[in-house]
């Protein structure tokens, strides 16, 4: 846990200045080698290559970016870039960041599209998205460790499992529910 | 797709943004219910494969989402469901980051942090089983499954090379 307050890392225009074109190459570069994982890749990109950012200022925009709703990665791009040029920065860092992604994953609903009925596609796409439930209860589990041992986090985990899961109410109508009971009952133990 | 659905989904899009509290992959049951279950504009394995899909392309784990919409409608589902994302991130990066800047209240900050913790495990737990009941339908699939979790958490294996391998165990015909 830091000690500097989190916004320490946010104001704008501090630092080296860097080029939009320069943000949006550079976070180009960190997704297209991000394969799982692309807090690894945007660390060593940021904080090593080019040192845009300090060890601690990176895990400070990281934090900030996991209080947000969304992605941290792509929160920290979007702060990231508008740090350095504004807003043209946080466009060009986020175009970097997306663009690349989502015109892979388009060619690969085309090529889904065309051929995804052949018997033989269609059962290597059931065995990759049995592997892909491996893959999201693995991270479960592994998220689950940092449960401290009392029954309430583990309550406020089973109603948010058992009311999106099965009972399949809309997430608006759980999260609106639970979420500021847990975050209040989490203030209270904090002292 | 006509405009007001795709307007809908525009909408529904920006609420998702706001409600991925941690981060994209505990959206997959609200998704699964929009998309299958209320709108059925895709098949509950369709919907499973294309998640699947997304998990080869490179980038942030949001892509799956842009995938989906992509198979709703086109560029126009795809720029539908993934735009929207950007807004709380802006919005909120400004906001947040200007406010913490006068106020460092690092306690709530905290507190907010440990009280969403067991809901993203909730949810996570909900997306996995949201997946497993649109995918396993065999004992060969749950079977992979079970391997799948056992080798990601005792090896330090790239989780890439676990999809390549769950497709040849497929086309083997083993699932």
């Amino acid at each position: 846990m830091s000690t500097t307050p989190l916004a320490d890392a946010m104001p704008a225009s501090h630092g080296p200045r860097v080029s939009a074109l320069a943000l949006f190459l550079t976070f180009s570069q960190i997704t297209l080698s991000a394969f799982g994982g692309l807090q690894f890749w945007a660390r060593r990109a940021l904080v090593e290559r080019q040192r845009w950012l300090t060890e601690q200022e990176f895990v400070d925009l990281l934090t900030l970016g996991q209080l947000l709703p969304g992605p941290n990665v792509l929160n920290l791009t979007v702060m990231v870039g508008y740090r350095f040029a504004s807003w043209a920065g946080a466009a060009a860092a986020v175009a970097g960041l997306l663009g690349w992604p989502c015109l892979v994953v388009i060619a690969l609903g085309v090529l889904h599209q065309h051929y995804g009925a052949l018997p033989l596609v269609q059962q290597a796409l059931t065995g990759m998205s049995a592997v892909a439930v491996g893959l999201l209860l693995a991270s479960v589990i592994k998220m689950a460790t940092v449960l401290p041992r009392q029954w309430r986090p583990w309550l406020f985990a089973g109603l948010a499992f058992v009311g999106v899961g099965v009972v399949r109410w809309p997430l608006l109508w759980v999260l609106g529910a639970l979420a500021p009971w847990a975050i209040a009952a989490a203030w209270k133990g904090t002292d | 797709m006509d405009r007001s659905a795709l307007g809908a989904l525009v909408l529904q899009s920006l609420v998702w943004a706001f409600l991925a509290i941690g981060g994209a992959p505990t959206l997959l049951p609200d998704i699964h219910r929009y998309v299958v279950e209320v709108h059925h504009w895709m098949t509950s394995p369709q919907f499973a494969e294309l998640y699947a899909l997304a998990q080869v392309a490179p980038g942030p784990n949001i892509m799956y989402v842009t995938l989906i919409g992509w198979q709703v409608a086109g560029w126009a589902g795809a720029a539908a469901t993934t735009l929207p994302w950007l807004v709380p991130a802006s919005t909120l990066t400004l906001l947040v980051g200007h406010l913490h800047a006068r106020h460092p209240h690092a306690a709530l900050g905290r507190a907010i942090r440990r009280g969403l913790t067991p809901l993203t495990i909730g949810l996570m737990l909900a997306s996995g089983w949201t997946l497993m009941r649109a995918v396993d339908h065999a004992w060969g699939g749950y079977l992979l499954t079970l391997l799948a979790v056992v080798v990601v958490l005792r090896t330090p294996w790239n989780p890439l090379w676990l999809i390549a391998a769950g497709a040849l165990v497929g086309m083997a015909g083993l699932v």
